[in-house]
């Protein structure tokens, strides 16, 4: 069916249990939006939609989305403890469930709050969905529309949605031969704030990543390794 | 690996065979050449895909297949509950009362011994260890252990089950058990070039059903059938599953999910058994799978992992399901 898939996908993943889209997706979900906040976040707050809130507790979504946020990948056996060792780590959390179905049926909204990647006081907002067999989608951060499916290594930009910004970023990326394998552009209003998802086929180097903090008015730098 | 069917896969087959890569001529009369068998072509198709050498590949399956037997090494010592407490304590049920061990503490590792036969005797202690390694696996996928998602999670210990007793049963070394986790593998990939191997798309068939016919060529790959008895396994077993539907009590992987396994487990044992006995599939397994892919379009979304119909919501389903909502409300409170 998917193209990319091997004979290792079917004999597997590794995975803990019991669903692969409640559990394993569950988790991935979580996980991207731990690295997209950047850094332990000191709360968050998980909304859960449909069946990930209907069948969320015996499929232990709760626990996966959790764990995943702590960076826990979905064949951790710590994902089974995972409410614990965020409230050792001393990182609050809490769950709210909807029935809304202008939602994917596993959709979850993840608010983390904190001091994030930047060092600074962050509130970020992740909206993905688990979309079947184990694999995701990151449809929106803070608001902005991205197709996140941790596929690829992805740079995620939001930023003053100016003029010339895409030929900029581009062109830092190709002049280290990096390639785009794909592009995601979006904004709020123009002249406002803008976002961008860029999948690559190869690694970003820092120099990179430290040029592209240098352009003004970036409120969101991050670089997220492919997960699968 | 790009084949798209399990015609086409025969035909590679024969011109990687051809290609002068299997050595096997046979000593004695025509000198034909022995056809390669289907792990040794599709490990290269693999290996290469992947962009790494077939040790590494056979590395990796490896790795999965030990995964597999340290999930039923846990569940066989497990009574622990699912978090719905709807399953986790059939293993341990089985495994009491099965006859199988004299000593309760024996596990996957080592060689189990049988009981002493105590009068009349339903299936073999091998078909009984098959049974229980399923159970133990789908239990422990569902109180959330490891295991290896073949094809699926909510389908976890049909393969399991049967590999792992066979390596028991006949003394396999590992390097038989990967040759026959790849031709299981290549089974459950060239059906999920055509449909996806998902509840919700096409019901149980394509989940519980796809590992019966993955397990069922496997069988036969150790039993030493030739490749088109090994396909003709997967066809038989699919061609009994279609149809069948996902419809889990309160969403969960679990009613009728766990005891299905073990079913499904003895189910492609019959039909590995049929096909090394010589017989045959009417209908080509290609066909099979196209008809399932019907089949799963034409089944009601009810029907498709949506717990909106069939045993989910029976009078108890519906029971079961509000008092997990509300010890699910309850743990919220807390």
């Amino acid at each position: 069916m998917s193209n990319n898939k091997t004979l290792l996908d079917i004999i597997g993943p590794v995975m803990i249990g019991p669903s692969s889209s409640h559990t394993a997706g569950a988790s991935r979900i979580g996980y991207m939006a731990g690295k997209i906040f950047g850094a332990n976040p000191k709360k968050i707050e998980f909304t859960l939609y449909n069946s990930f809130a209907k069948t969320g507790y015996g499929h232990g979504t709760e626990l996966a989305l959790l764990a995943g946020v702590l960076g826990f990948f979905p064949d951790d056996s710590r994902i089974k403890n995972s409410f614990e060792i965020a409230h050792d780590m001393g990182i609050e959390f809490e769950f709210n469930y909807k029935e809304d179905y202008n939602f994917h049926p596993n959709a979850v909204e993840i608010k983390l709050f904190g001091v994030s990647l930047d060092g600074k006081e962050n509130a970020v907002t992740v909206l993905g969905k688990s979309v079947g067999a184990g694999e995701i989608v990151i449809n929106k951060i803070n608001g902005y529309k991205f197709d996140l499916r941790g596929d690829y290594t992805t740079l995620i930009l939001i930023y003053k949605d100016a003029p010339g910004m895409v030929y900029r970023v581009a062109n830092l990326i190709q002049s280290q031969n990096v390639n785009i394998a794909s592009m995601h552009c979006d904004r709020n209003a123009k002249g406002q704030v803008a976002s961008m998802g860029i999948s690559l086929d190869n690694e970003i180097p820092d120099y990179t990543m430290q040029k592209l903090t240098e352009i003004n008015d970036m409120y969101l730098i991050r670089k997220l390794d492919k997960i699968r | 690996m790009n084949i798209k069917s399990f015609d086409e896969l025969l035909a590679a087959i024969d011109d990687f065979g051809s290609s002068g890569r299997v050595l096997d001529v046979k000593t004695e009369g025509t000198g034909a050449l022995k056809e390669a068998e289907i792990y040794s072509f599709v490990q290269k198709a693999e290996a290469d895909f992947l962009e790494i050498s077939v040790e590494a590949f056979r590395e990796r399956v490896f790795e999965i297949y030990k995964t597999m037997k340290e999930a039923v090494i846990s569940g066989l010592n497990s009574k622990e509950l699912s978090k719905s407490g709807l399953s986790g304590e059939n293993t341990a049920i089985f495994k009491e009362n099965s006859g199988l061990f004299d000593d309760v503490t024996g596990c996957a590792e080592e060689v189990c011994k049988a009981a002493p036969e105590k009068g009349f005797a339903l299936f073999s202690p091998f078909q009984k260890r098959v049974m229980l390694y399923s159970l133990a696996t789908i239990e422990e996928n569902a109180r959330m252990g490891k295991i290896a998602a073949c094809p699926t999670a909510g389908s976890s210990g049909i393969v399991p089950g049967v590999l792992i007793a066979l390596e028991e049963e006949l003394g396999l070394g590992e390097e038989n058990m990967i040759n026959a986790l790849i031709t299981a593998g290549v089974v459950g990939e060239i059906i999920s070039e055509k449909m996806a191997l998902a509840g919700a798309v096409a019901g149980c068939q394509a989940e519980c059903g796809v590992a019966s016919a993955m397990a069922a060529a496997s069988c036969v790959y150790i039993l030493g059938g030739n490749n088109e008895q090994v396909l003709n396994a997967a066809a038989l077993a699919l061609k009994n599953v279609l149809g069948l539907t996902c419809d889990p009590v309160a969403g969960l992987v679990e009613v009728p999910c766990v005891k299905r396994n073990v079913f499904m487990a003895m189910h492609s044992l019959v039909a590995a058994e049929l096909s090394i006995s010589g017989v045959k599939s009417k209908i080509p397994v290609d066909e099979i799978v196209d008809s399932m892919k019907e089949t799963g379009d034409l089944m009601s979304v009810k029907l498709k992992e949506s717990s909106e119909a069939g045993l989910a919501t029976t009078k108890t389903g519906v029971s079961i399901e509000n008092i997990l909502r509300r010890k699910a409300c309850a743990s919220k409170e807390n």
